[in-house]
């Protein structure tokens, strides 16, 4: 009889690496520099790229004449990305590319092109709704609305009316945007920098062929990419850049590398859309909100007017009475990409600053409140909701440091409390890999996934070291290049559970098929073996070591296949989230520092606890740089993009974090719940944690994130005022 | 960045010709913290590099004439741990506020003086009074971080220098040196020209794009800055940093101060990244004489120094911060400054 094993996670408290903290396994490739990213990519040969961008605010190309630069000594191929006519939008369009023997003739290339243009009138106030309508560079509203909230703002005990904003902030990758391309045999091979391995070669060709009339099939595209500087949403596509750099490749019959230079990198790799909204709130003495009236815009760059879809605003709650309208503006600003958990820290530090203030108008405590509205929450999340609410406040100290707002100390510095809460799906994304075991006991996993810097190498060898009860240096995980199974795109926390569930079920299968092997030979049934710390055990008798039962193969050893999603409980979806920040505020300078950051996480079955803190540790501390200081500066005199460097685009320094203090919510119910991603919640809430903070230090809401000291400073001069 | 010469000199002489020549378009290379992003950026393009590391006569500090003579090439680090610096404790302030290694390894306290505006108009080629058809693009653009004082004319950047308010509030000076015309026809050899001055006249507000920051000439350097006596004197600077690592200040303020029996004797306040050249507080430091340094005293000290501040559109927030920065320099130098973030 064949063995049957059920596809399903192990009893929780059988694991031996489920859960528990693993360091990732590329951990020392890393820090030592021996992993290798496209950014490192040299291949014999190698042309180096450099790009024009388009300094200002719009403009119309007058000429472009490339010829200068192909006389520069080691330039080899140039490109241009417009022609005579096209309108640049935004501060650092693509103009033309030079590929170059090193870079600095790259560079003397890019200096000798000839390119004029005729300057177009620009809009670039993200915040200013009226001079946008002015200027007609808005889009027609949309709304909805439910209940009658002019009744309930009349029966109300309090109302509330703010104005609250969060800037446009630019992905800030570590490792820039761009690709090593090269041509070998009329087939090419990209080393990219990207968080879609398996999708980018499709799209290598449909751009090669609409841009440039470059015919190649997909079959003869390979995208490469072991390790990836950072991604967060913004590199999921070949860009015109990587296609340039494929382009140029060929022309000049050599290996072309064309990493975006930092200020490029800040202007076009994508951003996160500013949001901004005028709200109304009420609320009865209990505090339960009874009607919410709001109108939000902002911009999400590239001329495209979009903005949040009203649907999603207030954010996860669903008051009874509701006016929700939004606008989109149109400005002269590179256009936005996926942005982690987009649009959701927009959406919170839209939504639970005003209910922050409501709860202030009320006197009461902001913890009060919300757990006041929590059944306005989705249902699934409720319970959750009430016990990380109170689980970050005991860790705070919320209830012996909370103060009314405005109470915050008598001297220049001022201390105070804010919370905000957050939800986001976490599906598993579609996606395939192979797992064999080899007649020696070695395991392999080859999928077309990327490890995008969160430990997908590490979880898809911990998922295969619990399954067949080996050791996880037994196991050889095979990602990042295209030619391996399909695995999707790392993107919207799908890839956890895009990988462990497909390697879980492949390696079940397998696990099966060893088994007959072994029940066959030792004349046992199949479906009482186990296979557990490298033996093979039948019920508590062992049978052979796993390394011997591999050994009955034969050559072929054992190959399958999974897939994924699917219906049988190894992941599911959705999670919440809360977050509570303590900081200090400068009222003199308007300097504000974070003394405590608490997040308390739920994701469903854990995989490697250890990564799954990193994420929330990383999530708090981009969370507490647009929270602060990061964000895009666009100066309305020029167009310009002026802070487009490391000096002025401010992130955090170690010491602006505080303590952070990160606790997974781990019940056994979240056990059963089966794998969740993780990436994107924990960047959520923080903006709105840490305004309310500020706000219940100082008693004036700051409107607009990020926080910084001139902020602060002039709203607490026009509070005086 | 676009191509260069590269020299390194080893003695004074090697080094000012080295400098005088391509028609003085040279650039000296001490720690290059900023000079390589300016090359990067493109915003200037020296002939050539003088690599002035190499310079012994350059470095170290030494007791003199009753004060400390530093070395142009002295590193940060070792101005820091140099037991001659302890007395100066405004400067180690500044080292101490920098926090980033980078910075304090290479970085020289010349080299810092010397420093180029970090405007962003003028580091985004718009040159370094930042006028677009007659019109102050400043004036008319994002200011947030620009001028409040000394502002009227064409230059609305922040002069960019640290250590400039509190080596400026020790009344220190530089030598400057140059190449000496040749001493007669045919004569190979070179000799040094050599000044002092009070740092204080170093630095100079230009009113075109061509005019320097500072008094220096195609060719011309620091070789050494000179402090007086410690003694007796107190000495603190406060600067407002937005993060707890490196970052350029809004606003500071470095005094010294001579006490006696209570009472302020003598006073010196200067303020930094607030005008286009470091600005001496003169009234509020006269004013200061005579009194008991409180509180109160030092506050209002603070409102004097911006009391004739112009705020441009986008910066009025930076008034009160400097008026701060005054205050908590003040309390700083005589032990009274609470904790502050």
């Amino acid at each position: 009889m064949a063995t049957e094993l059920k596809v399903a996670w192990g009893p929780r408290k059988d694991n031996v690496y489920l859960g528990k903290e693993i360091t990732r396994l590329d951990g020392v490739e890393k820090a030592s520099g021996a992993a290798k990213y496209a950014a490192d990519a040299n291949p014999k040969g190698c042309l180096f790229a450099k790009v024009l961008s388009f300094k200002g605010g719009a403009g119309k190309v007058k000429s472009l004449d490339l010829s200068e630069a192909l006389k520069v000594p080691g330039v080899k191929a140039v490109h241009a990305f417009v022609k005579e006519g096209d309108e640049l939008q935004w501060d650092g369009a693509l103009v033309a590319a030079v590929a170059a023997e090193r870079q600095e003739q790259a560079e003397d290339g890019v200096r000798a092109i000839k390119f004029m243009f005729d300057a177009m009138e620009h809009f670039v106030d993200e915040d200013d709704l009226k001079g946008a309508e002015a200027a007609k560079r808005t889009k027609a509203p949309s709304e909805r609305s439910k209940g009658d909230v002019d009744a309930a703002l009349k029966s109300a005990a309090v109302v509330h009316k703010g104005h609250y904003g969060i800037a446009t902030i630019s992905h800030m990758c570590l490792e820039t945007h761009g690709s090593c391309t090269r041509w070998e045999d009329g087939k090419l091979i990209v080393n990219h920098s990207t968080q879609n391995v398996s999708g980018t070669p499709a799209n290598f060709v449909s751009e090669l062929q609409k841009q440039h009339n470059i015919s190649v099939d997909a079959a003869d595209v390979t995208v490469l990419c072991q390790f990836v500087g950072g991604g967060f949403g913004s590199k999921f596509a070949a860009d015109d850049w990587g296609v340039a750099a494929a382009k140029m490749s060929k022309e000049a019959g050599r290996p072309v590398r064309l990493m975006l230079d930092r200020a490029t990198e800040l202007k076009i790799a994508g951003t996160r859309p500013s949001g901004f909204v005028d709200v109304t709130i009420a609320a009865d003495k209990d505090g339960k909100i009874v009607a919410w009236d709001s109108h939000h815009w902002g911009s999400n760059g590239g001329m495209k007017g979009g903005n949040f879809n009203v649907a999603q605003m207030p954010y996860v709650f669903g008051f009874d009475n509701l006016k929700v309208k939004g606008t989109g503006i149109m400005t002269n600003s590179g256009p936005d990409r996926a942005w982690r958990a987009p649009p959701h820290p927009q959406l919170c530090a839209l939504t639970d600053t005003a209910i922050d203030d409501i709860a202030a108008k009320l006197g009461k405590s902001a913890v009060d409140v919300f757990l006041a509205n929590i059944d306005k929450t989705p249902e699934k999340l409720q319970a959750t909701y009430v016990a990380e609410i109170k689980r970050a406040a005991e860790l705070i100290g919320w209830a012996k440091k909370w103060h009314p707002h405005g109470k915050g100390g008598d001297g220049d510095i001022k201390r105070g409390l804010g919370m905000a809460l957050h939800t986001w799906g976490g599906r598993a994304h579609a996606g395939t890999c192979t797992v064999r075991i080899n007649p020696d006991g070695s395991v392999e996993s080859l999928s077309g996934t990327q490890d995008i810097g969160t430990g997908t190498r590490t979880a898809i060898a911990m998922v295969l070291a619990e399954t067949f009860g080996i050791t996880l240096d037994a196991v050889k995980v095979r990602y990042g290049s295209s030619v391996y199974p399909r695995s999707g795109p790392s993107g919207g926390s799908t890839t956890i559970g895009g990988v462990s569930g497909p390697n879980r079920r492949a390696a079940i299968s397998a696990l099966g098929k060893l088994f007959d092997v072994v029940a066959e030979k030792h004349k046992v049934d199949g479906n009482s073996l186990t296979a557990k710390g490298g033996k093979i055990w039948s019920g508590t008798k062992e049978i052979c070591t796993w390394k011997a039962g591999c050994g009955l193969l034969g050559m072929m050893g054992i190959e399958t296949t999974g897939e994924g999603p699917k219906d049988d409980g190894l992941t599911s979806e959705q999670v919440g989230g809360v977050q509570m920040a303590d900081v200090s505020v400068d009222t003199k300078t308007g300097i504000v520092r974070i003394n405590q950051f608490v997040a308390v996480q739920d994701c469903g079955l854990i995989v490697d606890l250890l990564t799954a803190k990193s994420q929330v540790y990383g999530g708090l501390i981009m969370g507490i740089a647009y929270s602060l200081t990061e964000e895009q500066i666009l100066d309305n005199k020029t167009g310009r993009y002026i802070n487009a460097d490391l000096e002025n685009y401010k992130l955090p320094r170690i010491g602006d974090i505080g303590e952070l203090i990160v606790e997974m919510y781990q019940p056994d119910s979240e056990y059963e719940r089966g794998v969740i991603g993780l990436g994107e919640p924990p960047v959520i809430a923080c903006g709105a944690a840490i305004s309310n903070a500020v706000a219940n230090a100082t008693g004036v809401r700051v409107p607009t994130i990020p926080l910084t000291a001139k902020r602060v400073s002039d709203a607490l001069k026009a509070a005086k005022a | 960045m676009r191509s260069f010469e590269y020299a390194r000199p080893e003695t004074e002489a090697e080094a000012l010709e080295l400098l005088a020549e391509h028609g003085g378009n040279t650039a000296v290379l001490a720690g290059g913290t900023d000079l390589m992003n300016l090359l990067k950026r493109d915003v200037i393009q020296p002939a050539r590099l003088v690599d002035i590391k190499h310079v012994s006569s350059w470095k170290g500090i030494k007791p003199q004439d009753g004060g400390v003579l530093i070395g142009a090439n002295t590193t940060l680090d070792e101005i820091n741990e140099h037991a001659l610096s302890a007395d100066y404790r405004s400067l180690i302030d500044v080292i101490e506020g920098i926090r980033a290694i980078q910075i304090t390894a290479n970085g020289t306290l010349a080299g810092d003086l010397c420093q180029l505006p970090h405007c962003w108009y003028f580091r985004n080629g718009y040159g370094l009074l930042a006028m677009q058809d007659g019109e102050s693009l400043v004036a008319t653009g994002d200011n947030r971080y620009h001028a409040i004082l000394g502002n009227s004319g064409p230059a609305k950047f922040v002069s960019a220098s640290r250590f400039a308010p509190p080596t400026i509030a020790w009344d220190a000076k530089v030598r400057l040196v140059t190449q000496a015309p040749s001493a007669g026809e045919g004569v190979a050899t070179t000799s040094v020209k050599e000044e002092w001055l009070p740092l204080e006249y170093f630095f100079q507000t230009p009113k075109t794009n061509s005019q320097g920051v500072t008094v220096l000439k195609p060719g011309q350097l620091i070789t050494h800055v000179w402090l007086p006596n410690a003694s007796d004197t107190r000495s603190a600077t406060y600067e407002v940093l937005e993060l707890c690592g490196l970052d350029q200040p809004q606003a500071s303020a470095a005094c010294c101060l001579g006490i006696d029996g209570g009472i302020v004797r003598s006073a010196k306040i200067v303020l930094g990244h607030v005008a286009p050249t470091p600005w001496i507080a003169h009234e509020a430091a006269k004013w200061l004489v005579g009194q008991p340094l409180t509180a109160d005293i030092a506050e209002t000290a603070g409102r004097m120094a911006l009391a004739k501040a112009m705020p441009l559109s986008h910066n009025d927030y930076k008034v009160q911060m400097a008026e701060t920065a005054v205050k908590r320099a003040l309390l700083k130098a005589t032990n009274q400054l609470d904790e502050v973030l």
